[in-house]
This record gives C-alpha cells, sequence and structure tokens, in this order.
C-alpha cells in the first residue's frame, strides 16, 4: 500500500489523528522552548552539520582510528556489510558466551536488521527494555516514530495490552501504575539476562569509546548487568572528538524532546573486569547513500526524530504510514535509497514545506532531497499511465502559450458551464471535501486585452 | 525602472481579480509595469512532481517572456521560489541567471527594492495570515516558528500599514495548509485534514478573512470553507493592499 492509501486508512479516525497531531505539536513545542534557551543555536546547527560533513568525507579513516582505539581498550569490533551478517556476527557471539536471555535498549539498526525475529527464531530471548520499544513489542508492532515508539497507542490501549501480557490489573490507563508494572516486569528481566544489546549514539574516533543516549537508564542497566555488552553501530555514528559531543549532546536531546540533556548519557570505553564488550559496525547500504552525491548528507542524521514531530504528514498519517523502519521525513529520504520501488510513494509525501530542514540539528536539507528524489523515482519506477501522460502533456502545451491559453480558456469554460455532477465526480479529487474556485466572465489575460483597448 | 508583471496560470484563469489588484497596487506605487502576453507557467506543478526535465520548455518561455525586464514581480512565493531555485535545469546564461535573480514575490518587492510604505489602504477587518511554506522558508519573506532568529515579516509589516486591519494571532503562526500542488489530489485526505486544522486555527482566533502571498494555498482553503460553509472570507494580500476607501 502507499503512503497515501495508509494515511487515508488512518485518518478514518479523526479524533485519534486530532490527538497524535496535538501529542507531537506539543514535543515539537517543548522543543522550540529549549532550543530557544540556547543562545547561538543556529551557530550550533552549523557547527554539528560542519563536523558531520567532514566526517563523511574522511569515514574511512575515522572508521579505522576508531576499531584502533577501541581494541586497545579491550573492545572486540566487528564489521557487518549487512543486515544477514550483522544479524550472524551478533547470534555468534550470543552462542559463544552461552547466551541464552538477552535485553536490548533501543536501537534502530537492530530494527532495520530485523535482528530480534532472527535471533528469536534460534531460540533466543530477547527483551526490549526501553518501555515504549516493551509496549510495540508486545503488540507485535514495528515502532511508529524512532524515539517516541508507541506514541501511536493511547494510554489506556498500553493498559489493555499489559492485562494480557503482564497480568496487570485494569487501571483506565493510570500511567504511573502501568509504569511501575513495567518497570517490576523489567527489573526481573535485566537481573536474569545473560547479554545485553545496544545502540549506539555517537563513537568518537579519538577514543574509540562509544556514547549511549537513554532517558530510562535501560542501556546502563543490561550492559552493567550483562556478562557480554553487545553494541551495533551504522558506520555513520562516527564523531572525530570527544570534545565534540559539546556540540551533540546539546543538540540531540533538546531536537528530540525539548530536554536540555537525556537523562542518561552513557559513555562506554573498555570492558568491565571478567565481561566482554562487542561492536558491530554495520554498512547495509550506507556507502551506496554516501555515493550518491545529492543524498550523501542524509547519513548525517543523529536520530532525534525532530523531523516527524514538526512534519504536519507525519503528525496526522502516523509513523506505520511510511513502512519503513524509519519513518517521517529523514526515513522519506533514507528509505528510497534502499528499495526505491517500494519507498517509491514516501518522497511524494510532503508538501515541501521545509520545516523538517529548519529543525534538523544537523541541518540536513531534507525537503530538497525530497524533491530530487521525485525527479529520480518517475524515471526510475513505473509511473500510472494517466498521471504521467497528464503531466508530460501539460509540460508541452506550457511551452507553447498559444495552445496553453486557449486550454484554460476551454477548462474555464467547462468548468463554469458543466453540470456540477460531471464537474464533482468520482475522477475528481480535489472537489471530494473542497469546492472549485467559481468562474469569472473573464480571465485576466482578456481583462488586460481590453483595458490596453480602452485606455 | 521597467517591472515585467508574472500573473501565475492559475490566477490568471481563476482569480483576475488578484491579477488586477497587484497590477494596480504595482501601479499606485509608481511602478512602470508591463505584462508579456505569452506568458504560460513557471513549471513547479511539474517539477514538484518529478517532472522537472518535461517543464523545461516552460522555463524557457519564461526566460524568453521576461529577460527584457529589470524586474520580475508576481502575487505567489511559490512560483518565485520555484524560478529562483529550481530553474537551475536550464543552461545558466546570462539572461537565465538575471531571470532568477531579478524575480521578486509581490510583498517583498515592495519591502526590499521599493522600500515604500502602503498609504490610502484601508480594511477595517479582522485578519488572520496564512503565511505560505515557500515564501516563508524558501525566499525567507519572514522569520519561521521553528528557527531561532529574531521575529520579522514581510507580509505583517505590510498589513500593520493598512487602516483599520486587525491581525489576529494564531496558536500554530506557520503551519503548512497541506495544499502542496498536486500533493493535493495524491494525498487528498492528509491535504484536506490539514487544510481543515488551519481554519480551525483562523475560527478559534475571530477571524474574518484570511490572507497570504499564495493564492494556491488560499484557493485550498476557500475550497474547504465554501464546501462546509464556514464563515471566513478568503483575499489574496494584493487585493487588501488595493482596498482603499
Amino acid at each position: 500500500m502507499s503512503h497515501s492509501e495508509k494515511a487515508t486508512l488512518f485518518n478514518k479516525d479523526e479524533a485519534k489523528v486530532n490527538w497524535h497531531d496535538k501529542a507531537l505539536w506539543f514535543v515539537r513545542e517543548k522543543r522550540d522552548t529549549a532550543a530557544h534557551k540556547v543562545k547561538g543555536w543556529e551557530e550550533l546547527r552549523n557547527l554539528a552539520s560542519g563536523i558531520k560533513a567532514n566526517v563523511l568525507s574522511n569515514l574511512d579513516e575515522y572508521l579505522i582510528e576508531f576499531e584502533e582505539k577501541a581494541k586497545k581498550n579491550g573492545i572486540k569490533v566487528h564489521w557487518a556489510s549487512n543486515a544477514e551478517e550483522h544479524n550472524k556476527i551478533v547470534h555468534k557471539i550470543l552462542v559463544d558466551n552461552k547466551a541464552k536471555k538477552v535485553v536490548k535498549s533501543k536501537s534502530m539498526l537492530t530494527e532495520e536488521c530485523h535482528l530480534n525475529p532472527y535471533l528469536e527464531a534460534k531460540g533466543i530471548e530477547v527483551i526490549d527494555t526501553d518501555l515504549g520499544e516493551r509496549i510495540v513489542q508486545l503488540a507485535k508492532e514495528p515502532p511508529s516514530h524512532i524515539v517516541l515508539p508507541a506514541i501511536h497507542k493511547t494510554k489506556e490501549e498500553v493498559d489493555e495490552l499489559f492485562q494480557e501480557h503482564l497480568g496487570t490489573k485494569p487501571s483506565n490507563g493510570n500511567p504511573e501504575y502501568l509504569t511501575n508494572e513495567a518497570r517490576k516486569h523489567l527489573r526481573d528481566k535485566f537481573i536474569k539476562a545473560d547479554a545485553a544489546i545496544t545502540g549506539v549514539n555517537f563513537a568518537v574516533a579519538e577514543t574509540g569509546g562509544i556514547v549511549v543516549c537513554t532517558n530510562e537508564g535501560n542501556a546502563d542497566m543490561g550492559a552493567h548487568l550483562a556478562k557480554t555488552h553487545i553494541a551495533s553501530m551504522g558506520i555513520e555514528k562516527i564523531i572525530p572528538k570527544e570534545e565534540h559531543l559539546g556540540v551533540f549532546l546539546r543538540l540531540l536531546a533538546r531536537s528530540a524532546t525539548g530536554q536540555p540533556i537525556t537523562t542518561y548519557s552513557s559513555h562506554f570505553n573498555t570492558p568491565a573486569p571478567g565481561t566482554e564488550m562487542h561492536i558491530v559496525i554495520v554498512d547495509n547500504g550506507r556507502t551506496e547513500q554516501l555515493s550518491r552525491a545529492d543524498f550523501r548528507s542524509s547519513l548525517s542524521c543523529i536520530r532525534c526524530g525532530a523531523c516527524m514531530n514538526t512534519c504536519p504528514i507525519y503528525r496526522r498519517s502516523g509513523g506505520h504510514s511510511y513502512d519503513a523502519t524509519i519513518p517521517g521525513p529523514i526515513g522519506s529520504i533514507l528509505s528510497p535509497g534502499k528499495d526505491l520501488t517500494k519507498h517509491s510513494s514516501l518522497p511524494f509525501a510532503s508538501t515541501l514545506c521545509g520545516s523538517c530542514s529548519d529543525v534538523c540539528p544537523v541541518k540536513i536539507n531534507i525537503h530538497e532531497q525530497l524533491y530530487k528524489w521525485r525527479q529520480l523515482i518517475v524515471k526510475d519506477v513505473k509511473q500510472p499511465f494517466v498521471k504521467k501522460v497528464i503531466l508530460k502533456t501539460t509540460g508541452w502545451l506550457m511551452a507553447r502559450p498559444k495552445l496553453f491559453n486557449l486550454l484554460g480558456k476551454s477548462g474555464r469554460f467547462m468548468l463554469k458551464y458543466a453540470p456540477r455532477f460531471m464537474v464533482y465526480s468520482k475522477l475528481n479529487a480535489w472537489g471530494k471535501s473542497r469546492e472549485l474556485p467559481t468562474i469569472e466572465k473573464e480571465n485576466f489575460n482578456q481583462w488586460y486585452k481590453n483595458r490596453s483597448k480602452n485606455g | 525602472m521597467k517591472v515585467g508583471l508574472f500573473i501565475p496560470c492559475y490566477i490568471n484563469q481563476l482569480y483576475p481579480q488578484v491579477a488586477i489588484a497587484t497590477l494596480e497596487l504595482l501601479e499606485k506605487l509608481g511602478v512602470d509595469v508591463y505584462y508579456p502576453a505569452n506568458q504560460t507557467c513557471c513549471g513547479q506543478p511539474l517539477g514538484n512532481s518529478g517532472y522537472e526535465e518535461d517543464a523545461k520548455g516552460a522555463c524557457q518561455v519564461f526566460v524568453e517572456n521576461f529577460k527584457q525586464y529589470d524586474y520580475i514581480v508576481g502575487p505567489s512565493g511559490s512560483c518565485i521560489y520555484h524560478i529562483k531555485k529550481h530553474f537551475d535545469i536550464l543552461e545558466q546564461t546570462q539572461e537565465v541567471i538575471n531571470v532568477r535573480n531579478n524575480a521578486y514575490e509581490l510583498c517583498e518587492f515592495i519591502v526590499k527594492v521599493l522600500d515604500k510604505k502602503i498609504e490610502g489602504a484601508s480594511f477595517p477587518h479582522k485578519v488572520g495570515l496564512h503565511k505560505s511554506c515557500h515564501g516563508l522558508r524558501g525566499l525567507k519573506l519572514g522569520s519561521c516558528s521553528e528557527r531561532m532568529d529574531a521575529h520579522f515579516s514581510t507580509e505583517e509589516l505590510l498589513l500593520n500599514q493598512v487602516k483599520g486591519l486587525e491581525l489576529m494571532p494564531l496558536n500554530r503562526k506557520d503551519e503548512c495548509c497541506g495544499f502542496g500542488g498536486t500533493f493535493s489530489v495524491f494525498e487528498e485526505a492528509i491535504s484536506v485534514k490539514m487544510g481543515k486544522d488551519r481554519i480551525q486555527d483562523h475560527l478559534d482566533n475571530g477571524v474574518e478573512v484570511i490572507t497570504g502571498a499564495d493564492h494556491s494555498c488560499l484557493m485550498h482553503l476557500e475550497g474547504l470553507l465554501n464546501r462546509n460553509n464556514q464563515p471566513i472570507k478568503v483575499m489574496h494580500i494584493a487585493e487588501i493592499l488595493n482596498n482603499s476607501i
């Protein structure tokens, strides 16, 4: 199904759309307030954008530097060229360490690689420990937002889900009660876990260490309790120096949720005595995206989700309408790079309003890349015949002023005199919920000619 | 100073009153205005749909029509933005470069180039300003709510010069209305919902007339208002600025 078809379904429940829109707009406004408190916010964005551009231009060197330093710190480093390799590597580490129970903190990369079903099929229990992630895991759904994975669920829906899976009492969606129950449930999983998987927010080339940001401390709880810690990262997560965290940590949480900083910004530099730490560095299509001049800066993304919160289409269509690991504006420029045909409707799920590019903490020109993808899609992916013919013919007519004007005149004549049932037929998507403009007796061309004659 | 008047195709056919107001306003401001008769379209609908290659002919016609003028002025931010931003598909001859540099949205032209005040205009109504995205974020006609820049707005500056006009605050100052060209038909459900939400904001704030510098957004909002019989009128900013006692 295309984005517009899924969005149409989501819009059948207008009250829910309103609620979804308001919840995310609230986060967007919190972000505005937080950003306003930072003097030189726009300069900070420039800096972040510059650092990331440097990283993308020197990625090979930084990755090797990072690997060297990490190894010196006693971390085992693995390289995976795609999702399958990543999953195999993670599985082998778990087998080698006789790990049967795994706790996982938030990681969009492992979502992208579909790690959970892979490990579960091999008899390993994987528990997502971020509360939102756990909710969607119990509901057997993918996350609908990269920072707020269960934002599409109301607290009443979570209440029912917990009753079914965690044996909680009906609470009318009492958030405090439900969170406490989730906490008890997750504590038990943490204590029994053999291994912990985390994502990586930043990998520092100069130190070989990684930084993981969470609000719930679940990455720390997992990594500190289990014997084995596996951190999965995309190749683009590198930053050159530790001091650059001063730029990115300030931007990340403010952009994401309007907090000055995430509750936990955890630095993992070396395994604790008696434990193992592994880092899996994954490509999975990233070098290909890097090779596309118009789209390479999409790899600067630090996964804050601000573009989703500000996007008027995302807020009213829900994350699942994008049918991609990363939804929203940033997902709509990343996903076509992975599978152009499958994701060909996404770059069109935008009015090109540009708000995404303005909130982006690393200044990715998202709306301009959406425009660029559109140009490629109509060439490479089969388009509906009628749409294609209409647009191509229009282009031809626009280059022929006399014909174009004639067509305009006849169009006006038709709209003015054709009966309503003909104008507002099923073919007229505009007229389903909107009136067409009333037609004046002459167009401006005619008016101007008459004026010149009389004047 | 010779100014070429650019009237976007849909305004020519569907909203001649907007074109007339633009012309009269510029003339009142003492500008020497010419209207090249052979103009068609800037090619924006094709570009935004992915068919910019097929719009090259239209872009060329545009350049031919307007290359002789010192400035090109039009009452539609998104069309002007398209000329400035996306005429990069043509070979960049001096003529093309000039046309791109000299194209101005009407309000921006009055404020930045003419640097004149609107005198004698009167419009004693409660007005809500719709800040169209391509004008706001593309042409930078004003500061937008997600950036931390100092507040300014070209359209507000002009509207505040109109006697009796009361500019109403909105809850969401610059959210997109959902028109988006062909988006309005290919993503019909979201487009309509976005438009309805914008209108509700204006209704909640006691607006009598919605105005803006891009009539395509206003056409979308007007279509919804008329279908739902809602008590708000829609007028292009040129019509308000040209409105005298």
